[in-house]
Order: C-alpha cells, then structure tokens, then sequence
C-alpha cells in the first residue's frame, strides 16, 4: 500500500471513527492504528487527532449502502458494537476492501478482514440472542430494572426486541460492563451513557415471585438426566451471577444478603456522561 | 393449598414431557397488550439437567382418570394432587412473562373427569390469558385425546402450538401400557389438527383478518426405551408422522423409571437410555434439515443405531462410494451429507466460492468441523495433505474423535523410573 501509515486519534463514537474513514481518504492515510479516550493506545506512527464531523460522518455511511451494499451497512454498524481486538481496523480495512469491490466483499468469507469481522458480529448477534432470554427484570414501584455484564454491546439490538414485546412498560436495562443504560418510556427507547447504578431493595411480592421462580426452576430438572456439562455449554457461567434463579434463596425477612444481586433501583442514578453512538 | 406448593407439585408432574419450544411463529404485541414471538424461539435458562426452559411448563391439574402404566399421574400412584384455578395460573404467567422468565405458557393437564371437562378448563384460562389479561405470548397446550372436535377446534384458536402425544412407538404397545387410550384416539386429534391448520392458512390468503388455528403448527412426543421397539421402526414412524400429518416435531423423551408396573423395566438396574435418545435426536434433524430418508440411515441388517458413530458419519461409512466429495462443485444436497458439515457450513460455502476456489484453510474458516470431514473431502481435486487413512481405518479414526478418553495418554515425566528396580 503506498499510503502513508499513521495512526488515529478519535473520541470513540460511532460518527468519530466514520471521520476518521473520511479522512484517511481525504489525506491518503492508510490507518496503522486507532486510539480512543478510553483506550490511549502508544504506537511509533505519526499521530492524528481526528475531529468528529457529524455530517462527513454520515457521508460515509450512506455511501457504505451505495457503494458496497445495505447489508455491508449492517456489518459495519454491528462490528462497531463489538469487543474484537483492534475492531477499527478490521472496519477500515472492510471498507477499503469494499469501495473496491463492491458488494461481492460481503460473500468473502475466508478473507482475513472479512472473516474476522463477520465472525465477530455473529459473536455479537448471538451474545444478543441469549441475553433476549437471561435478562432478569425486577419490578420496582411498577417499573421494570434490569442489569446484564455482556462483552459486547448489545443494548441496541435488544432495544427493538423489548420495546415490542413490553409497549407498555416503562423498564430499564442496564449494561454494567459499558456502564450505558437501555430506557423504555411510552413506546419509545434511547441509549444513554450512565455511570452509576445503584439497586434498591425488592419489595416482597417481588420477592415471591423469584421464590415462585426459583422453585420452578429446582422442580424442572430431571434427577435421573442431571448434566451440569450440559449446562454450563447451554449457558456459560458468566451469565450465571445475574441470573435469579442461580442465587441463593433470599432470607424470608426481605432482606438482601451481599452476594444477592438486588438489581432493582430506587436510586437510578443516570447521568449522560458518554457520547451517544449513531 | 398455598401457591408455591401447587406450583412444585404441577410442574413435578409436567417435567417428563421434553416438549419445551417456543419457536416457528414471528409476532409482535398489540399495542394495548404485552407479548411477543420469535420464529426461532428463545431459551430463558438452563434447568440442572441441561434442557432448555423457555415455557412455563405446568399441568392444568394432576387429578387423572387414566391408568397408564409409564406415567407419574397414574390414577393407582400415590402422589401429591393439586389443580390451578384458571386466575392464579393467569396471574403466574404474566407475573414471570413481566420479569421476563418465561417465553409463555405450556399448558398441559391430567384427565379430570373427562376429556371434554378438561379441554373446557383449559380453554377457559387460555381465554382469560389471551382476552383479559392481553397476553401475546406463546402458549403451547396440549390437545387431550377423546375430547369433542369442536373444543380442540377452540383450543387450537387460542394456543399457537398444540400437540398431541403418540407416546409409544407401536399400537401393541399403547394396547398393553395405555389400555384407555388407543392407536385411533391419538390420531384422530393430530389430523384434526392438520386439517384445521390448512384450512386456517387457506382462510389467510383470503383475508388477513381470518382466525389463525395453531399458527405454530403441531408436535408430538415419544417414549424409548419402556417398550421393545428399534431405533428403525421408530424413525420411520417419525418419518411417517411429518410426511402424513406435517408436524413441526416429534420429540423423543427416554424413559424414567417412574413406575413399578411389571410391564415397565425394573426400576432398581434401569439407566434411562440417554445415548439412544440422542441418536434419534441426530436422525430426526437429518430426515428434517439434511434430505436424508429413515431407510438410508437404517435398515434390517442394522436395525439400530451405531452406539460409537452419530447417523450421519456411521451412513458416510457404509457409502464410501459417495465420497470424496468435491467442495468446490458439489451441489448444496451432496455438500450436506459430507460429515462435519452442517446446514449454516454448507451454506457458507456456497456464497464463498463464487469469490474464488476454497481450499483446507477456508473450510476451517467457514466453521467445516475438519477432523470429520477431511475423510470425505477433496478441494480443486487434492486431498487434505498428510491425511494417508485406510478405508478400515476410518472407523477407528472416526470413534477415536467421539470418545478421546477409551486411550488415556499420560504425561512422561523425565524423573520416572524407566525401568523397573532390581
């Protein structure tokens, strides 16, 4: 390649990293490597600060669905989502391969940039199919709370599935490991950055209903079948500390032990700290 | 009776049925209702013996008039009983469905009284669910064998899953083990129900405002290992059974020794056939998603299943000629009867190669299980490098990979003692 190799300096938004594809076109800059506020990375290529500019931003998008394919588009929007390593750059790297190529990228499938990219958005897609059945909601003065540790960042694509299947509801997802809250209110959801969560204490028909849910959950196995090997590859153990189910039985009082993870909030505390993605 | 005990009791009783699916419908809520579906299903958690739990799975009431020898609800066996008022199991379902436990509601139940009393109360908290309470969720019941057509007929407008339970896999033995149920009661139901989905669909193309009869089609379930038959007449039964009355599933359920009848194995040295049950399990998906027919995969010589080899490697074996398969040519049909190759492979491949030839390496990307499917595979006409196997030798190659632990390797450690001491 004989564009020069530098490396990227963005705020680690959506639109911030189609800017920094614009102008790496725009300069003729082939990208070594990308660092974010949150992840400073040290590289020896001469640095680039990359403003965020909304509208060559979107720019770039539409012409990803023009010139490539919409379903590139998807690609593109949902590899964003995901934790791969150096995700940014199997991203420019698709792009490049697209604007040339055409729609014909997407069926590459044993490319190095393709397959490490289609790869980790089926990661993603599936971590957000399994979390459509773990997440645990916790009703709270009749609204709905819920906490999920995921690796990628599904909040978007379980945003349309709640929303349709809860129109009425008012509930909350809250994504610990991005530290982004899902909100649902009157038909409609958004994504905001929040930095703290804090769950209140369940009330005692809450309470019932995990005691009623829990003994569903023991009565359903099958003594003679039991198969934890079976289990922990249906359901690996990282979603096991939020799941209701697996907890143990909370005293009868009302009272929360430690380890119960009351993931109910009085005090919801939600402040939009980090930018929104597109 | 106190809630949480019927709860235990009811769903004690349920959890032998292994029906537990919530797919083949995609539907969002109304806007005044809560509920959705998913068209392929979603799985809520994982019970301790490694099924899934996506429904909440209860009977309606273990109260039964019947006697049926392979059953906990027997009318001679010494249980617990309870039955759920229509209301408390509405306000169940949706207080789990709200905290999103659940997927829906499967609903099953004893025979109280009789076939039609039964059906009635189900068909009564179905309504209340779906009506009052504005639920849109799945519900699966099951149909009760000998109930008036026109209540299964409303059953069915209420639920989008009903099913049916063959139960046992030969009329001899339904006439030995479930002497008040017979061959014609439980296949009177399930072409009912066959009939009134068509006409449904039908009805649909007119006017989409036409009531929609079990959109999510028709299951039934099976029990292996209480009665005599092979792994052969029981496929073909299955095979029968989704040619002749298009259902979605038929599930293979191995027999608990729950009962001390002597015409069930003695439950004292009875293991439940687990290895059988998923064989069949294996076959099933191969006469539903591979193109493959129960007379390929068994036959009179070999009535039963290989225990060391899955179907599909084991017919590989007896139909060497078939192979090597091309990758690069074969058409979708052959690509899947290449074992290590499944439905989402054999696709990828398809689209990959339009971009250029495939080799090995590729195969591997597009998520081709090579330790199997190298013996059956050529692409641009080479052979996998290195791999030098006799045809007598590709079965011991192949069970090698299913059981790594029949030769335990162990580490050498440099300060063992070589040889013995004097």
């Amino acid at each position: 390649m004989s564009w020069t190799q530098v490396s990227y300096c963005y705020d680690g938004s959506f639109a911030g990293f189609l800017s920094c594809v614009f102008d790496s076109y725009a300069n003729r800059e082939a990208p070594a490597s990308f660092s974010t506020p949150e992840e400073p990375q040290i590289s020896l290529w001469p640095e680039r600060q990359a403003a965020t500019h909304l509208e060559r931003a979107q720019r770039v998008y539409r012409s990803v669905a023009a010139r490539i394919s919409p379903q590139a588009q998807v690609l593109v929007r949902r590899g964003f989502l995901t934790c791969l390593p150096e995700r940014e750059l199997y991203l420019w790297n698709f792009l490049r391969l697209g604007y040339r190529q055409g729609a014909r990228v997407t069926q590459d499938l044993t490319s190095d940039w393709v397959h490490g990219l289609t790869k980790a958005v089926y990661q993603l897609e599936h971590e957000a199919h399994m979390y459509k059945g773990f997440v645990r909601f916790s009703d709270q003065a009749g609204f709905l709370v819920a906490q999920i540790a995921p690796k990628n960042r599904v909040l978007p694509l379980l945003g349309p599935h709640f929303s349709a299947r809860f129109p009425q509801e008012t509930f909350v997802i809250y994504d610990q490991s991005h530290l982004e809250a899902l909100i649902h209110q009157s038909g409609a959801w958004t994504i905001t950055g929040a930095e703290d969560f804090q769950p209140g204490d369940p009330t005692q028909e809450e309470l019932s209903y995990r005691r009623l849910w829990k003994r569903f959950y023991d009565t359903i196995a099958i003594e003679g079948r039991i198969n934890p090997t079976l289990r922990r590859s249906h359901m690996p153990k990282r979603y096991w500390g939020l799941l209701t189910e697996l907890q143990p039985e909370p005293d009868p009082q009302g009272l929360t032990s430690r380890t119960y993870m009351a993931y109910s909030s009085n005090v919801c505390r939600l402040s939009a700290t980090k930018p929104n993605s597109v | 009776m106190e809630l949480l005990d019927k709860l235990t009791i009811l769903s004690d009783a349920a959890k032998y049925d292994a029906a537990c699916t919530s797919s083949g419908l995609d539907r969002t809520s109304r806007p005044a209702g809560m509920g959705s579906t998913l068209f392929a299903g979603c799985c809520h958690t994982f019970s301790a013996d490694g099924r899934c739990v996506t429904l909440l799975k209860v009977l309606m009431s273990n109260y039964c008039v019947y006697d049926c020898q392979y059953c906990v609800n027997r009318r001679s066996n010494d249980t617990r009983r309870a039955a759920f008022t229509p209301q408390e199991l509405c306000e169940l379902t949706i207080g789990f469905y709200r905290r999103n436990y659940i997927e829906g509601l499967f609903l099953s139940s004893a025979v109280i009284g009789s076939p039609d009393r039964t059906t009635e109360l189900m068909i009564c908290t179905l309504r209340l669910l779906r009506e009052k309470y504005g639920f849109w969720g799945y519900i699966h019941a099951k149909a009760i064998p000998g109930a008036d057509p026109r209540l299964t007929q409303e059953l069915g407008l209420l639920a989008d899953r009903l099913s049916v339970n063959i139960e046992l896999p030969s009329e001899a033995s339904l006439t030995r083990l479930a002497p008040d149920k017979g061959k014609a009661s439980i296949l009177k139901p399930m072409a009912l129900i066959r009939d009134g989905i068509q006409i449904a669909k039908r009805e649909l193309a007119v006017s989409r405002h036409a009531p929609r009869f079990a959109p999510a089609g028709q299951s039934t379930q099976m029990i292996i290992g209480a009665t005599p038959e092979s792994d052969r007449q029981i496929l073909t039964l299955s095979q029968s059974l989704y040619e002749k009355y298009h259902l979605k599933r038929v599930f293979y359920s191995a027999y608990m020794p729950v009962s001390n009848s002597r015409l069930l194995p003695a439950p004292q040295d009875f293991q439940p056939p687990l290895l059988r049950e998923h064989r069949l399990y294996q076959a099933d998906w191969l006469l539903r998603y591979y193109h493959f027919r129960a007379e390929e995969l068994l036959d009179d010589a070999h009535p039963d299943f290989h225990p060391l080899l899955d179907p599909k490697c084991n017919w590989a074996l007896h139909h060497l000629e078939f192979f090597p398969v091309e990758v690069n040519k074969a058409d979708y049909e052959a690509l899947l009867r290449v074992p290590g190759i499944g439905v989402k492979s054999a696709r990828r491949i398809l689209t990959a190669r339009r971009c250029g030839p495939l080799g090995f390496e590729g195969l591997k990307r597009l998520g081709v299980v090579l330790k199997r499917a190298q013996y059956f595979l050529t692409c641009s006409g080479r052979a996998m490098v290195g791999l030098r196997v006799s045809q007598a030798g590709l079965l011991r190659h192949l069970t090698a990979l299913d059981r790594p632990d029949t030769a335990p390797l162990e580490q050498l450690s440099l300060f063992d003692q070589v040889c013995p001491q004097p």
